[in-house]
């Protein structure tokens, strides 16, 4: 988890006018992340989104993922992996551990990411990592019907599972995932919701293998 | 036609309705009702909510308005709204227009949003307008 890492940045950067907002997409709530978020005592916010609000209103399919929002409240970077890359693919899948090369490599996806954000906290918009509006465009992607069909589904069945009926909302996560087979966000929250070891299990590491050549954690290029 | 409660799920919130209308795929409320659960009122110019009001169209008026009650389902429709229904908790879940979260998100305009934190204290996106801000997920799964 990397709220310590934000917490870092935080204590770094705030007199730049910085502040990291940390958003658990988490509908078992607050049993479920406040062991995390009570080991990082965090100063910034770290907030509990149940419903996946955030994934929804900025487009994100996975975590960990951010959004760079300027001062005038713009975005200045869309959706992106923050600070992760592929290298985790090849990590012991029994103990969860990393041999050091390939940790290695996993580590250099975050130092990158890092650096990026300061550079984007000290120099503001003159920093090379703060988009153009041309650009931040071109790497969106535009939500279809079928993205909004697929919210309200998960939507019903978070409901339906915080109400105690969690029978009645496996029908509607397994249509979220159908109708946006790309969000990870859903594949895993739903996971999670039948058994907590469940979201990193055999069914997760099958998805992640089926997914062949394609990245788990996309990398943006100029990071 | 069906009296019996049940939950609308809006934006962020869910509403629990004591006494709806509901006849098929129609949802009939009060005024008040709509506004609760969806932030909508109706005007003579239309259905307005945040400064925008939507025109009902021409001679379409007796589906959206009957009775002093309006039908929050026929709105969505008009929106593009897509509408999600589980009968046996009679709950309703409306998601966002897609035309609406391109518009939205296309803007570049932040979207502001209001969550807890684990004290249950709530933060709003729009507190932090002059800071740069790392918006950044995560998840205990």
């Amino acid at each position: 988890m990397d709220l310590p890492v934000w917490q870092a940045l935080y204590d770094e950067l705030r007199d730049h006018n910085f502040i990291p907002i940390a958003v658990a997409f988490d509908s078992a709530g607050e049993k479920a992340v406040a062991p995390w978020i009570e080991a990082a005592h965090p100063t910034y916010p770290c907030l509990i989104d149940r419903s996946h609000i955030v994934a929804e209103l900025y487009d994100m399919v996975n975590v960990p993922t951010a959004v760079w929002i300027n001062e005038q409240g713009r975005i200045v970077r869309p959706s992106e992996i923050a600070g992760f890359n592929d290298a985790f693919r090849r990590m012991d899948r029994v103990n969860l551990t990393m041999p050091p090369d390939v940790l290695e490599e996993f580590s250099s996806a975050r130092s990158a990411y890092v650096g990026a954000i300061r550079d984007w906290a000290v120099k503001g918009a003159a920093s090379r990592f703060a988009l153009p509006e041309q650009e931040v465009l071109r790497r969106m992607h535009t939500p279809s019907d079928e993205h909004v069909r697929a919210a309200a589904n998960f939507r019903m069945g978070e409901y339906l599972v915080e109400q105690g009926h969690a029978d009645a909302a496996r029908p509607y996560f397994e249509e979220a995932k159908r109708l946006r087979p790309e969000s990870w966000n859903y594949k895993r929250q739903a996971w999670a919701l039948e058994d907590p070891m469940k979201a990193a299990g055999p069914e997760f590491w099958a998805a992640v293998d089926a997914l062949g050549p394609h990245e788990y954690y996309p990398v943006s290029k100029d990071i | 036609m069906e009296t019996k409660p049940l939950t609308v799920i809006y934006g962020a919130h869910a509403t629990r309705i004591a006494e709806p209308e509901v006849k098929g795929d129609e949802l009939w409320l009060t005024a008040e009702e709509l506004d609760r659960t969806s932030g909508w009122v109706f005007k003579p110019e239309g259905f307005c909510k945040a400064g925008t009001c939507i025109p009902i169209p021409p001679k379409r008026q007796s589906e959206f308005i009957r009775d002093s009650r309006y039908n929050l389902a026929a709105l969505a429709a008009l929106l593009g709204q897509p509408i999600v229904r589980n009968q046996e908790q009679a709950v309703w879940s409306f998601g966002e227009a897609a035309v609406e979260r391109r518009r939205s998100l296309t803007s570049l305009d932040a979207p502001d949003f209001t969550l807890p934190d684990l004290s249950g204290r709530m933060h709003s996106l729009s507190e932090h307008r002059g800071k740069k801000v790392l918006l950044v997920s995560w998840a205990s799964w």
